[in-house]
């Protein structure tokens, strides 16, 4: 939900999967690889305590079953552990973040952020983090160099996600979410994609389109994630107060490797979500004749000419569609915005504007006109096809996480694609969480208290107390307690754990 | 950067930065052609693309 003034600040986090390939050694699965990255990042970085802290998956089972759940992994080799270790690798970081497998992928779970800008940082700390847990895990003896994509598709039927996560009230009627932001949800893809060379789930038709992942959408709203992918994800999993508040799921996301891709993909979904709880699009009749296959169509049209049908007859372009919405968040927000609501208008305008005009203008902020200048570029040089490999690799490569060999990253090198961090920014938040959410907690407790932590999630820290029998379960169901203006003056005491929890059993009471 | 921290205004008409280009949007960004790049980008690709694109091959995600 917005906090306080119409604008974009809200609680909001992005989890992505990467891609993962071990060139050299077919042989290895994706999970084994995936669990040998986690594994890695946990070892180098975190003392061995640290890596006693296991997710709290079940924090309704008594606590003592968490005891035990534990096993010392520091001093073993990562070819030497089996595949139960590597798949079950999870680690909490002092940022707050998760670093874990997903099945068959390594996953980051950024903290929870209030800004899009706070977001996009965190986001970008990930990859960071990730490629250095990929380095870390290259460098061990006998382990093969294993490569990791920010991309979410291998252009032969699979696809993983970068997914986007809202708080909202809970006293917004879901109908209304659906009618109001899917048509948000297909158009935007003209600055969210991230480029595809290839078309169909399976990419069998060489040609560029928009998005990674719009071909694998199947239906408009459900509550799947890995199979008839909807656009409208109906998990209702809030981790805070399930009376207040949704966690609104959005799962349609590319992954992005420009920062500005994602701070825009973040802040114009936070304004049309903060409208929809304000009822102020209520009027506003943006529905779609057909989501799904406008949501394909859109992607398949660099030109960004397609007109897409709403209910009722009304054809227009997908820039038209994001122009109404962000009309509307500019009267919405009033004359005095916030700095971070107006640096979002001002960037959703410029972009809007500029791919009006020539698309490939936008060469610098949106990752798949970046790609796309690539592709050209190469194409007129060599006079080559669009089924040729080598566009199909550079397509590929620009996602390589890789300072050295990743394409879109040699472009933020060369000045070609903006950054919005500096080093030294993103290298702190690799390491210190964000002090506006809950997420402060975690970190500080994390980085305090590693020996102590047995368990943790979004919403609960459990600690072995010393000199305590039973373990002591902290609940951090609001979001915005636990933030660096809740605790920080506690923590910065540097009080002992026992202390620390007297102090917030006392603030409870 | 935007000198300042302008009002946005109730709609596009009146506001008074729509000049103004989004800081994050486009300072340091050449727009120049991308012919040097391709030259760099030669010495990174990885060697036989066919084999490589082939052999990338993902088990799906969420």
């Amino acid at each position: 939900m917005t906090m306080g003034s119409r604008g974009v600040h809200r609680v909001m986090g992005i989890e992505t999967e990467y891609g993962i390939s071990v060139p050299s050694d077919p042989t290895m699965t994706a999970m084994q690889a995936s669990g040998l990255v986690v594994n890695a990042y946990a070892q180098h970085h975190l003392p061995a305590a640290h890596q006693r802290a296991h997710w709290d998956y079940l924090p309704e089972s008594p606590l003592r079953d968490a005891r035990g759940f534990d096993m010392s992994r520091a001093d073993a080799d990562p070819s030497q552990l089996t595949d139960e270790d590597l798949s079950t690798a999870n680690v909490i970081l002092t940022n707050g973040a998760r670093l874990y497998v997903d099945h068959a992928h390594p996953e980051y779970s950024a903290p929870e952020c209030v800004t899009p800008r706070e977001a996009t940082l965190h986001d970008r700390a990930g990859m960071m983090i990730m490629a250095e847990a990929a380095q870390l895990a290259s460098r061990t003896p006998g382990i093969p160099q294993i490569s990791l994509y920010k991309n979410n598709t291998d252009n032969k039927g699979a696809s993983y996600g970068c997914h986007e996560n809202y708080l909202m009230a809970r006293t917004t009627p879901f109908a209304e979410v659906v009618r109001l932001f899917t048509a948000f949800l297909v158009t935007r893809q003209v600055f969210t994609g991230a480029g595809r060379l290839g078309k169909g789930q399976e990419g069998k038709v060489l040609e560029f389109q928009l998005s990674q992942r719009a071909d694998f959408f199947e239906t408009e709203v459900g509550l799947e994630t890995t199979i008839r992918r909807p656009i409208i994800n109906t998990r209702d999993e809030p981790h805070a107060d399930p009376e207040k508040s949704r966690r609104l799921h959005v799962i349609t996301g590319d992954a992005n490797l420009s920062d500005t891709a994602t701070l825009l993909k973040l802040g114009s979904a936070s304004l049309v979500l903060g409208m929809i709880e304000d009822g102020c699009l209520k009027s506003d009749d943006l529905s779609l004749d057909d989501p799904v296959s406008e949501m394909h169509r859109v992607s398949h049209d660099p030109s960004l000419k397609h007109q897409l049908r709403l209910t009722g007859g009304r054809l227009m372009s997908a820039l038209e569609v994001q122009s109404v919405y962000l009309e509307r968040a500019i009267a919405w927000v009033g004359p005095e915005p916030d700095p971070q609501t107006l640096e979002i208008l001002r960037l959703w305008e410029f972009v809007i504007t500029t791919l009006s005009g020539d698309p490939m203008n936008c060469g610098g902020v949106l990752d798949w006109v970046a790609k796309l200048r690539l592709l050209e570029g190469y194409r007129t040089r060599d006079g080559l096809t669009w089924d040729s490999p080598a566009l199909q690799l550079i397509d590929l490569q620009y996602s390589d996480i890789r300072a050295d060999k990743g394409l879109a990253r040699r472009l933020e090198e060369r000045g070609r694609l903006a950054r919005l961090f500096s080093d030294d920014e993103v290298a702190s938040a690799e390491l210190s969480p964000p002090e506006s959410t809950r997420a402060y907690f975690r970190g500080e407790c994390m980085r305090r208290f590693p020996e102590s932590v047995v368990a943790a999630s979004w919403d609960s820290l459990v600690f072995d107390v010393p000199g305590h029998e039973s373990l002591v379960r902290v609940p951090t169901l609001d979001p915005l307690r636990g933030t660096r203006a809740h605790v920080g003056s506690l923590l910065d005491g540097d009080p002992s754990l026992t202390v620390l929890l007297e102090a917030l059993s006392a603030d409870e009471g | 950067m935007p000198q300042q921290q302008h009002s946005s205004g109730s709609s596009r008409d009146n506001r008074d930065d729509d000049s103004a280009v989004p800081a994050s949007a486009a300072p340091h960004v050449s727009v120049s052609g991308v012919d040097d790049l391709l030259d760099e980008i030669d010495s990174l690709l990885e060697d036989n693309a066919e084999a490589f694109v082939k052999s990338f091959v993902q088990k799906g995600g969420q």
